[in-house]
């Protein structure tokens, strides 16, 4: 058996091409011909559009057109499409008003596309740009959360009333009515009003797209950043371009990070395509960090209300939530998805709470549009429920850990069918939280408190139990809660002639090291060795479809698909091998790379078999066809739940309100791992997201719908320094539910490490009498928590 | 970024002729401020003299009681500099504090207090040690150097050609970052100098200051509880998304305080 199978922590196949530069992203596609695009933006959040005169533009240096909204009206284009459909409460379907891609009669957020200027080069579009004279009439503007759907907020389309989106109860009436009985018997009450505060994604490499129709063909190919190159083809194509799909290639090429941000399909790209057919020449467009800061969909963004009813021994019996959810100005592809299905189905978390009702009203603000962001959903719900428990645990004198105990769904209870529609396939939460507890020190706290606070510090431990559903989705399952695309994966294993393997997936690789583990897969179960094995992703003229990586569903759903196209590899191996070595097929047997007659030492090699299917001079042409070359698809019958207990213990400066992790402790279950390097940085990565989130991240506008923080001068990422080295372990609680008992991995971390930091900050403050703080907890916020706890 | 001349000038007169020669003409130094700027297409200047290959502007002496610093001397070679370190080894820790390591390996002292930022670290130490700026006509004194915000006494086509430190007997700086941009939401420096003691305060207000009332308890008593109780006022200073007002008054004192132990060892 080759090395480096299922297991091995190999070094990413991918790195000698991106630590080298030799990677090729989608600014490196250079053509011959090419023009640039440069997007005007709006200024304001919220004016009435009055003309938009592009005549002195047009007439500038290199210019080659400017279109505007009419324009795009004029040839036909459709809106931004939205890939998720909610129905309100009343029964009525959310609201969802075209999303024009060039600004028509309004602008409602600040970065929003009012025209775009093509030229000979990018600097002559730009300035171009400033040459387009806009009639802009400012309007009062719904920027807050919060008060967007109140009486007297600015109304920001017609057919939104109140600018509700949605207003979506879930489960029901009958939970509804559960819920309410939970209170009135309960012996205990926890509540807390939080703000899960909006966050810009920030990928390395800025969002940018490359277009180019080829009227010969009548084809055009988009190469542009995405996560999802096919559903980009598909709702690019079907929705905004009418580009039929057999004429339509979307090239996703190395991608330097998505966070869930590169998923949608973005106006950009629809322009740029449009142009090319137009102009019948190639057109780019490269996104500054500034634009991005405004355009990338953001993410979260909650006000919520969370009440946990308990009994007299600590049981939680009920839990209540309502949400006010900020969609931003237009409904991004997978937005009304993200405070609904991906939120309230994760209200259970790891615990047994029996009865669990939300409502969730989805505002339009003057905002930014929000999409998925590493996690997604997942983080809201699980940061109410870690920190409404750790109320709980304060206002019941229940230790924390204790409380969390006594309410774990039992290892032995699963499948475990939770009340609000999952219905978890396995898990062991309390071993992983003893694990967590043992590995932190739990125990020793005690005497880290007080060395600290002889230093004049404050110390806070906090503890989080997160869980996720990952692997989207159930086809089925999905389009009954209002999906408008299936989410199986496919893939394709061929061998080549001389034994080398291409495997074509529908997933996409922008830093989850598929090529690696994907490969790895291969190795394993092939017994091909792993530098014989090239994965191909994001292409939808080579891999035959795919819906793509997010929602940490690439190994569970993309790997499950490679895995079945290879057993059907061995099938057909299996055939051809019985024929080479003459016995029935039944006797063949396969190990490893190596095809044998069982009970003898006659044996060929996966390589041979290969070889005599490609070169069928002694082959069974008459019942089987040559090559060696299969396809599968994997639509999984349930999502799978990775989960994990997280312990986190910061240090509190009280004079200043600076707060420092100083300990990081993350005990993780995601099945079965391939390569344990990756799903540690994997790990890492969601850590440093989650602190993030925690302590330094947020997007902020102003009442007029400004943004605030339109830089990195003012928006503070986590950095090397301000996270701490991590101490990592898990668990391997096989997924029963796909072949490889495999897990998503890529947003557990960024689900769970905020309310353990948020938990251990308040543990610090509480004997201040502080008992909530709202992220980003800054110094400044922890310093003003400190000093109004003090005036009263 | 709008077009721009560019011209790597040979000397001081050249450089100033130059930017006063042209339309709209600016120094270039390490271009950590000015680039950036015009690549957002917030400025949009004529002309980008660069400074680099200008001699007698870079390098670091001591001499007596004095630290010489070239205006073009990197924050990465005042932080590195053993002479700064055993001179006045607040100052190579400030500059040592800027930013990341590309903008101290490219920014400059003569760029940083001619942009004069309200939350850049040197004036503080400019102002906070009672330093002299030498320019290419004169010499200004550290007090009377920084004007108000992003303004200075420089006249146009005025060069930077060094500041000088007085060594003080004791010094320190305590910057509380902006957790973004690394700039200074409050920085204080301390100095016990020939003249008394100085206390230089940057990021809080809109131009760097000094507080009199605490100089004097200083006087008096050069430890941290004589400061420890000293408020100042939040009318005057900044409040953004990073820190209100009443905190930044609030830093000036907690900063201060450490400031003077720190600078007593
Ligand atoms: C990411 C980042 C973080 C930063 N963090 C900090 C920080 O923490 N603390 C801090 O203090 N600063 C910080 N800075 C600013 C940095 O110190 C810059 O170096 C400084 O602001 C400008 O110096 P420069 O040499 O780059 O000047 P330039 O950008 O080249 O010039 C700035 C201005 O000064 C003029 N000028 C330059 N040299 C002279 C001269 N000799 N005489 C007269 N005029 C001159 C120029 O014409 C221009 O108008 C940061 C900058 C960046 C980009």
């Amino acid at each position: 058996m080759p090395e480096g199978g299922i297991g091995a922590s190999v070094k990413r196949k991918e790195d000698f091409r991106f630590l080298t530069g030799r990677g090729a992203y989608t600014d490196d596609e250079v053509r011959a011909g090419q023009l640039h695009a440069h997007m005007l933006r709006s200024p304001h959040g919220h004016a009435a559009l009055g003309s938009v005169d592009t005549s002195k533009a047009e007439a500038a240096p290199g210019v080659v057109c400017v279109l505007t909204g009419p324009d795009a009206d004029a040839d036909g284009l459709g809106g931004l499409p939205c890939g998720w459909g909610i129905t309100s409460k009343d029964g009525t379907p959310m609201v969802e008003p075209k999303w024009p891609v060039i600004a028509q009669g309004k602008v409602r957020y600040v970065g929003e596309i009012v025209a775009t200027v093509i030229a000979e080069t990018a600097e002559q579009a730009a300035d171009a740009a400033e040459l387009v004279e806009v009639d802009y009439r400012p309007l009062d503007a719904a920027a807050v959360t919060e008060t967007a759907h109140r009486d007297g907020a600015a109304q920001i389309h017609e057919e939104a009333p109140n600018n509700l989106c949605f207003d979506w109860d879930f489960p029901g009436e009958e939970a509804a009515e559960a819920v309410d009985a939970a209170f009135e018997a309960a012996a205990h009450t926890a509540r807390l009003e939080l703000v899960n505060q909006r966050i810009i994604p920030h990928s390395m490499e800025p969002r940018a797209a490359v277009a180019e129709y080829d009227k010969g063909e009548e084809k055009l190919t988009l190469y542009c950043t995405a996560q999802a190159a096919h559903a980009m083809r598909l709702l690019l194509g079907a929705f905004v371009l009418n580009q039929p799909e057999h004429k339509f290639r979307v090239v996703a090429p190395d991608v330097g990070g998505g966070f869930g941000s590169k998923v949608a399909p973005y106006a950009e790209y629809a322009i740029i395509c449009w142009a090319s057919r137009k102009l019948e020449r190639p057109v780019r467009w490269l996104g500054q960090r500034t634009e991005c800061f405004v355009t990338d969909a953001h993410g979260r963004d909650h006000v919520t209300e969370v009440e946990l009813a308990l009994d007299a021994e600590g049981k939680f019996t009920g839990l209540r939530v309502n949400t006010v959810a900020n969609m931003g100005a237009y409904l991004s592809a997978f937005a009304p998805l993200i405070p609904t299905f991906l939120y309230a189905t994760l209200f259970a978390g790891q615990y047994t709470t029996p009865a669990i009702s939300c409502n969730v009203k989805a505002v339009f603000t003057n905002t930014s549009p929000v999409d998925a962001l590493r996690g997604a959903g997942r983080p809201e719900a699980t940061y109410l429920l870690e920190r409404v428990i750790d109320e709980a645990a304060r206002a019941t004198g229940i230790d924390p850990v204790e409380i969390r105990k006594r309410n774990f769904i039992a290892a032995d209870a699963f499948p475990y069918q939770t009340p609000v529609a999952l219905l978890y396939d396995s898990g062991s939460y309390e071993r992983a939280l003893d694990i967590a507890l043992e590995k932190s020190d739990w125990n020793g706290f005690a005497a880290r408190r007080s060395a600290s606070e002889a230093d004049g510090k404050l110390r806070g431990i906090g503890i989080a139990a997160p869980i996720e559903a990952t692997g989207a989705a159930p086809s089925a399952i999905a389009g009954q809660l209002g999906a408008r695309a299936g989410l199986y994966e496919s893939a394709q294993v061929r061998f080549n002639a001389t034994g080398t393997v291409t495997v074509f997936a529908g997933t996409h690789n922008h830093g989850q090291g598929h090529e690696t583990t994907f490969a790895q897969l291969v190795t394993d179960k092939l017994g091909v060795p792993l530098e014989n094995v090239e994965v191909v992703e994001g292409d939808t003229d080579r891999a035959v479809m795919g819906m793509g990586t997010y929602g940490s569903r690439s190994l569970s759903v993309g790997g499950s698909a490679i895995d079945r196209a290879m057993d059907k590899i061995i099938d057909k191996g299996k055939k051809i091998a019985s024929h080479l070595l003459e016995a029935s097929v039944d006797d063949i047997e396969f190990d490893s790379g190596t095809f044998t007659v069982s009970g003898t030492d006659r044996t060929i090699s996966i390589g041979e078999v290969a070889f005599a299917a490609y070169v069928p001079h002694n082959y069974p042409l008459e019942e089987l066809e040559p090559g060696l070359d299969e396809q599968a698809f994997f639509d999984p019958v349930n999502f799978n739940f990775p989960f994990a207990s997280y312990v986190c213990e910061v240090e509190v400066d009280p004079e200043t309100g600076s707060v420092s992790v100083e300990r990081f402790t993350a005990v993780d279950d995601v099945g079965n791992i391939v390569n344990p390097m990756i799903v540690e940085g994997q790990v890492h990565g969601g850590l440093a997201h989650g602190i993030g989130q925690a302590l330094m991240e947020g997007a902020v506008f102003d009442e007029n719908g400004q943004p605030l923080t339109g830089s990195l001068m003012d928006y503070t990422l986590p950095r090397a320094d301000t996270v701490p080295s991590f101490d990592l372990d898990h668990t391997v609680t096989p997924c029963p539910m796909n072949p490889l008992g495999a897990k998503g991995v890529g947003e557990i971390g960024a689900i769970g490490a905020p309310p353990a930091v948020v938990n251990a900050v308040v543990d610090a403050l509480r004997s201040h009498g502080v008992n909530h703080i709202d992220m980003p907890v800054t110094s400044e916020s922890v310093w003003q928590a400190l000093q109004s706890a003090k005036a009263s | 970024m709008y077009d721009f001349n560019y011209r790597k000038a040979s000397s001081v007169e050249d450089a100033v002729s130059a930017v006063t020669g042209a339309e709209d003409g600016r120094f270039l130094a390490g271009g950590m401020t000015i680039i950036p700027t015009i690549k957002q297409r917030l400025a949009n200047p004529s002309d980008l003299v660069d400074l680099a290959g200008v001699g007698g502007l870079t390098g670091i002496s001591v001499s007596g009681n004095t630290v010489e610093i070239g205006g073009m001397a990197r924050h990465a070679e005042v932080n590195a500099s053993s002479e700064v370190a055993a001179a006045i080894p607040a100052l190579a820790r400030l500059a040592g504090g800027i930013g990341d390591p590309q903008v101290r390996n490219r920014g400059t002292i003569g760029g940083s207090i001619a942009n004069n930022d309200p939350a850049a670290d040197y004036p503080a130490a400019v102002v906070g040690l009672g330093a002299t700026v030498r320019t290419n006509r004169r010499e200004i004194a550290g007090d009377d150097f920084f004007t108000g915000m992003f303004e200075t006494a420089l006249e146009p086509g005025e060069l930077v050609t060094g500041v000088s430190f007085p060594v003080p007997s004791k010094a320190a700086y305590m910057k509380f970052p902006n957790p973004a941009s690394r700039y200074a939401i409050v920085g204080v420096f301390v100095a016990a100098t020939s003249g008394g003691p100085r206390v230089a305060v940057t990021g809080a207000g809109p131009c760097v200051f000094r507080v009199a009332e605490m100089e004097q308890a200083l006087a008096g008593n050069f430890a941290p509880e004589a400061v420890a109780d000293i408020k100042i006022g939040d009318d005057d200073l900044n409040s953004d998304i990073h820190a209100s007002a009443e905190y930044r008054a609030h830093l000036v004192t907690v900063m201060a305080k450490r400031a003077v132990a720190q600078a007593n060892g």
